[in-house]
């Protein structure tokens, strides 16, 4: 199991809003490894796991973006029919509640992370390294 | 000498019942005054069906029908005139947005009464003989400037009659002549204040209060201010109508401004309905000048938003307070048949955390309407629920306030207009 932080921004639903964030991340150099778009009508959290997280966030924040660092855990699974299911019935098996997700493909066929939030990250630890 | 920081102690601080008593007596006298000498006014009263004999309480002054701008207008520029020309010994204008200005005169005992309040004004906040006033105010139709100058000499202060602009020539004066107090606009004091700054020529200076006025201004302006001179700021209501400055001015507390109750008799109002609202309750200031001998005015209608705050003051003072100007009557707007201030959306959105300065009203439909507002950029920690709560809340306590259960829009920081003296705060869509 991993520990990783993913970069959090607030958007207001407007056409282009995505491509200016996205535009920052690119010029920023850093590389995007998974994400998610949460909408609730008028704004969203969209949420990016990156191989540059400081310079990423601080890029972002000098463009004017609202953005904050979560941390989250990493489990690797197998890229395959079954493969989520099988990560997601062991972290539920031991009562830990996902708050957010997102997949992180590192080997197409092979390797691929689920990342997820949860509400207290020791205490999710504690259960899941048992 | 007069009395530590009071002027006239004795009706400053006039118990509550006499002072009532007293405004009762002069009413009644202003009242037949105008009825006796302004056909205008007479007319108006018997159309109302009212008699100066009707008015047998301060109550009784909801009899009397409202005077508004447009019956300045009526046989301009003379209509309301109570005195024979040569009493007249000044005019003051204010700038219409209709185009002709509303003409205001005074006698030899109006001056006299505005120097009078204004003297209270001074000497509450500390300002007094040796002290050197400078006075970036219009000299010219404008009462600010005069009535604070002649004010200012009644006290005995040293007056600088700088009148506005030409910014180096005022930080010259203020050097020169080691000005202790400036009367200018809020605006104005800002600009002067950053360029104090950015000489670095603060500590040449001798300045400890400032009194602004003539436009409304927020809570944190001031602060600002005050923090960016390290002075006092207080803030000053007046208008030609009634005389110019001094009707309203904040004491040391800096809690609201008293209103001298001796000289004006105020009344806070719906703007739709005329109706008295209840103390503390945001209304259409209307004022009645008791004294004022040129052209006294009758339950006039401010435009100018505010509520009373009803807690005796900490001063000492038993004049009534309001509060500082929350707006104009004319931004008031009606959803669901209620009437809705935006200063009621901004005073619920302020205390709520979360949320920052800048919100928008926009008006799409009769029945409902929509607010956007800006959250705090400390505040986003990537949790879609806390933003959601953040939405609940402030729909919640906006609905508490206002009765109507707005649409909330929440938008990232930096995204609505800045709000710079008159920010545009309601946007109306609608189409009548």
């Amino acid at each position: 199991m991993y520990e990783v932080k993913v970069i959090s921004v607030f958007v207001q639903n407007q056409p282009g809003k995505l491509e200016r964030i996205t535009r920052v991340l690119a010029e920023s150099g850093a590389n995007i490894l998974g994400f998610s778009i949460t909408s609730v009508k008028d704004f969203g959290v969209i949420k990016f796991l990156v191989d540059k997280t400081e310079e990423a966030y601080k890029a972002l924040k000098d463009a004017g973006f609202t953005v904050a660092l979560n941390e989250a855990l990493g489990i690797e699974m197998e890229d395959r029919p079954g493969g989520l299911h099988k990560v997601v019935k062991f972290i539920s098996e031991r009562g830990v509640n996902i708050e957010n997700a997102l997949v992180y493909v590192e080997e197409s066929r092979h390797r691929a992370y689920f990342i997820f939030e949860v509400d207290d990250l020791e205490e999710a630890k504690n259960k899941l390294e048992k | 000498m007069k009395d530590g920081s009071f002027w006239n102690k004795k009706v400053e601080c006039l118990p509550e019942k006499e002072l009532r008593k007293l405004q009762l007596e002069r009413l009644q006298k202003i009242v037949s005054y105008v009825y006796e000498r302004v056909p205008h006014y007479r007319k108006k009263f018997e159309e109302a069906g009212v008699k100066p004999e009707d008015i047998k309480s301060l109550e009784d002054v909801r009899k009397l029908p409202f005077t508004t701008k447009e019956d300045l207008f009526v046989d301009y520029p003379y209509g309301l005139l109570a005195v024979p020309k040569e009493e007249i010994v000044r005019v003051h204008t204010s700038s219409g947005t209709t185009g002709k200005p509303k003409a205001i005169f005074f006698t030899k005992n109006d001056i006299e009464l505005g120097a009078e309040l204004i003297a209270r004004c001074l000497v509450m906040t500390g300002t007094t003989r040796g002290d050197v006033l400078q006075n970036s105010m219009t000299y010219g139709l404008f009462t600010g400037a005069f009535v604070m100058h002649y004010g200012a000499e009644k006290v005995g202060v040293f007056v600088v009659p700088a009148g506005p602009g030409n910014t180096e020539r005022q930080l010259e004066l203020m050097q020169l002549f080691g000005t202790t107090c400036v009367h200018m606009t809020p605006s104005y004091a800002l600009y002067v204040a950053s360029l104090i700054a950015e000489r670095g020529i603060r500590d040449r200076l001798n300045l400890k209060r400032a009194y602004l006025g003539a436009e409304p201004y927020s809570e944190e302006t001031r602060r600002k201010i005050e923090e960016m001179l390290g002075i006092d700021v207080y803030n000053c209501y007046g208008l030609s109508e009634m005389g110019g400055p001094g009707v309203g001015f904040e004491c040391p507390a800096k809690d609201g401004l008293h209103i001298w109750e001796d000289a004006y008799l105020i009344e806070v109002v719906n703007p739709q309905t005329g109706e008295p609202v209840e103390d503390g309750e945001v209304g259409e200031l209307v004022i009645t000048s008791l004294c004022r001998e040129a052209m006294p005015l009758i339950r006039y209608r401010t435009r100018d938003l505010t509520r009373v705050i009803p807690e005796p003051c900490s001063c000492g003072r038993t004049h009534k307070r309001i509060s500082r100007m929350l707006g104009r009557a004319d931004d008031m707007f009606i959803v669901k048949g209620v009437n809705i201030f935006p200063q009621q959306i901004e005073s619920v959105l302020m205390g709520i955390k979360g949320v920052a300065q800048n919100y928008q009203i926009v008006l799409e439909g009769y029945n409902d309407f929509l607010v956007r507002v800006e959250i705090e950029k400390e505040f986003f920690d990537g949790r879609i629920e806390r933003l959601l709560q953040l939405k609940e809340e402030i729909t919640e306590k906006l609905r508490d306030e206002i009765q109507v259960r707005p649409k909330v829009e929440l938008v990232e920081p930096g995204t609505l207009p800045v709000s710079e003296g008159k920010a545009k705060r309601v946007i109306d869509k609608r189409k009548l």
